[in-house]
């Protein structure tokens, strides 16, 4: 199928990295930039093909954390079913909002403000029930066996989560191709018009939310494996729903590898930051917000739709692997 | 059931505080009655008025109501610049991007002031702060009584400065019909930047009033701006009277929930009516338009 090499590429050469290096730096810096990548393609499935803004993309990174989590600390489940139980209960969180939302008929600025509003109920709620450890938080206990998930080398992690992303890649490629991605286009660029073709823009918003969902629960479900640490701040607070949407915003939004490129850009940034400043709180947030605000006033397509106009620029126009948005 | 005498202080209570959220909501749903657009950024630039306000008193010694005579004109102008020079532009025009711009700018404002001030919280001490007046078998702090009266002025303010003054006439010519008021002349960007500044310099009365009795950290304006939302919601998007009634309603509904439920419910009680207002009456318990 086509578009599907360069994904084959992009993970092979990213597969490469702990062979070439052994620097934990490096490798934790990775395993951040693609759980970024992972969590913002959730994020891209919904806002950049679907044009539904969510602003509370925390609610589903912080289910699949939280319920991971709780079934192996409380119910003694095993870390791989605790793991799909948690992706399968972040998409439910995903459906059950989303049928709220698109039947009350919500969209654009409403959709961003009801999405922040569920994730903020999920926070509070997390941090006083007793189930989450409330505002203690929650720990994982600390078994390196791979039967329990988790494991002494880090580039296994990265390994797993390197895996993650280029499935997520391939899923969106595959959408991106087929009739249902064509219908979330239609509806992103024109709703009334998708349904007066016969477009069912309502179930199309909906199955893209709960993938959107299941793909940001997984990131989360790694999250709680990768550090082992949870409490409501983590799982649902704003930091995620931030990142969720700044990785394919800066990478190119609508884009396959958009929130790859944005969240290692993203995590870049970051990382530049704090060894100009030290580890001051707020400073990376501050500049990941004005990146955000320069990214949409000049480059509003992001590093891919720049890509594409230098490509174009340049004569190379290749039809196909592009992104959609024109 | 509750007696009288335990509740009516409770009601006067709640509509004390919902004066303080009326305001709040105000200026957000002036903004988004002309320029259709939700003020994400909105509860940062509470918060950065609310320190400018501590600021003044700790630096300048400052009484807050004397700040406010500053900082209101100052906040319209930070107001006007920001939608004139950062959102305006920035946003060409297409309301995804206003959402991420003013998103944007809330990240920004809200981890400066992080990064400039740290997470600590602070407080001023005033000395009438404790001071009383008694009204029946209700005893009320002096500023949240004063705020209460500054807020219904404002209101009032707001709603002559729409009726009456060209100004106004054009901001109500924009909300309705955008192109229309443009044909006629009206400097529509100006007008954008005008509104938006008004919503703004709300924001610095209303810091100024809650500074003597609330305390300041780097979020301390979302929870404000959470409850806004909600009155906004529930008074109907764009409605200045709607905003006004709304937020005394809230400030009711959660006094009395504390009192039934106790505090750490009451939190969440306001985000569970926004959606469910948001999701049964979008527009509105006071039924505006849809």
């Amino acid at each position: 199928m086509k578009g599907l090499a360069p994904i084959l590429f992009a993970i092979v050469a990213l597969a490469m990295v702990p062979l070439i290096t052994s620097s934990n730096v490096v490798i934790n810096f990775l395993v951040m930039a693609l759980l970024i990548a992972l969590v913002g393609q959730g994020w891209n499935l919904l806002g950049g093909y679907g044009g539904q803004y969510s602003f509370g993309h925390a609610a589903f990174f912080g289910t699949g954390a939280y319920v991971t989590a709780i079934l192996q600390m409380r119910y003694g489940i095993n870390a791989w079913v605790g793991f799909v139980i948690g992706i399968a209960a972040g998409a439910l969180v995903g459906a059950v909002i989303g049928l709220l939302i698109f039947r009350a008929g919500l969209k654009g600025s409403y959709f961003a403000l009801v999405t922040l509003a569920f994730a903020e109920v999920l926070r509070i709620v997390a941090s006083v029930a007793p189930i989450t450890g409330a505002g203690v938080g929650t720990l994982l206990k600390l078994d390196l066996r791979p039967e329990a998930f988790q494991f002494q080398s880090r580039a296994l992690f990265y390994w797993i989560i390197l895996a993650m992303v280029g499935l997520s890649l391939v899923l969106t490629r595959l959408i991106e191709g087929s009739r249902f991605g064509a219908y979330l286009v239609a509806v992103r660029e024109n709703e009334d018009a998708a349904s007066a073709l016969g477009v069912d823009a309502t179930m199309v918003k909906l199955c893209a939310m709960t993938i959107s969902a299941a793909m940001t629960a997984a990131g989360g479900c790694f999250y709680a494996q990768y550090f082992l640490f949870l409490d409501a701040g983590i799982a649902y607070g704003p930091w995620i729903s931030i990142e969720a949407l700044l990785a394919p915003i800066i990478g190119g939004v609508g884009t396959v590898f958009g929130p790859l490129l944005g969240a290692l850009v993203v995590k870049t940034l970051g990382e530049v930051t704090k060894l100009m400043t030290g580890d001051a709180p707020g400073l990376d947030l501050v500049i990941y917000g004005g990146v955000l605000i320069l990214v949409v006033a000049f480059a509003p397509r992001g590093i891919a739709g720049l890509f594409a106009d230098l490509r174009q620029r340049f004569g190379f126009s290749k039809i196909g692997g592009e992104g959609s948005r024109g | 059931m509750l007696s009288p005498v335990i509740l009516f202080p409770a009601v006067l209570n709640g509509l004390m505080t919902g004066a303080v959220y009326a305001l709040v909501a105000l200026g957000l749903t002036l903004i988004y009655g002309v320029l259709h657009i939700i003020n994400f950024a909105h509860g940062a630039l509470l918060t950065a008025a609310m320190f400018a306000a501590f600021f003044a008193h700790k630096l300048l010694g400052l009484d807050p109501y004397v700040a406010a005579v500053l900082l209101t004109p100052l906040f319209f102008v930070l107001g006007y610049g920001l939608q004139r020079f950062v959102i305006g532009p920035a946003a060409h025009g297409e309301d995804r991007n206003i959402l991420l711009v003013t998103l944007g700018l809330a990240v920004v404002i809200e981890n400066a002031l992080l990064y400039a001030f740290r997470a600590d919280t602070r407080t001023i001490n005033l000395p009438y702060a404790f001071n009383v007046v008694e009204i029946g078998p209700a005893f009320l702090a002096v500023p949240r009584v004063v705020a209460f009266v500054v807020v219904i002025f404002v209101a009032l303010a707001l709603w002559l400065i729409l009726r009456l003054t060209d100004t106004g006439k054009a901001i109500r010519a924009v909300a309705k019909e955008k192109l229309g008021a443009e044909l006629s002349g009206i400097d529509v960007a100006h007008i954008y930047a005008v509104t938006f500044g008004l919503g703004t310099a709300c924001l610095a009365i209303a810091a100024c009033l809650l500074i003597s009795t609330y305390y300041v950290n780097p979020q301390a304006g979302n929870a404000f701006v959470l409850i806004a939302f909600t009155i906004v919601v529930l008074g109907g998007m764009g409605s200045v009277a709607g905003a006004l009634i709304g937020g005394l309603f809230v400030g009711v509904v959660e006094s009395l929930s504390g009192l039934w439920l106790g505090e750490s419910l009451g939190q969440i009680g306001i985000f569970v009516m926004f959606i469910l207002v948001l999701l049964f009456r979008p527009s509105g318990l006071f039924g505006e338009r849809a």
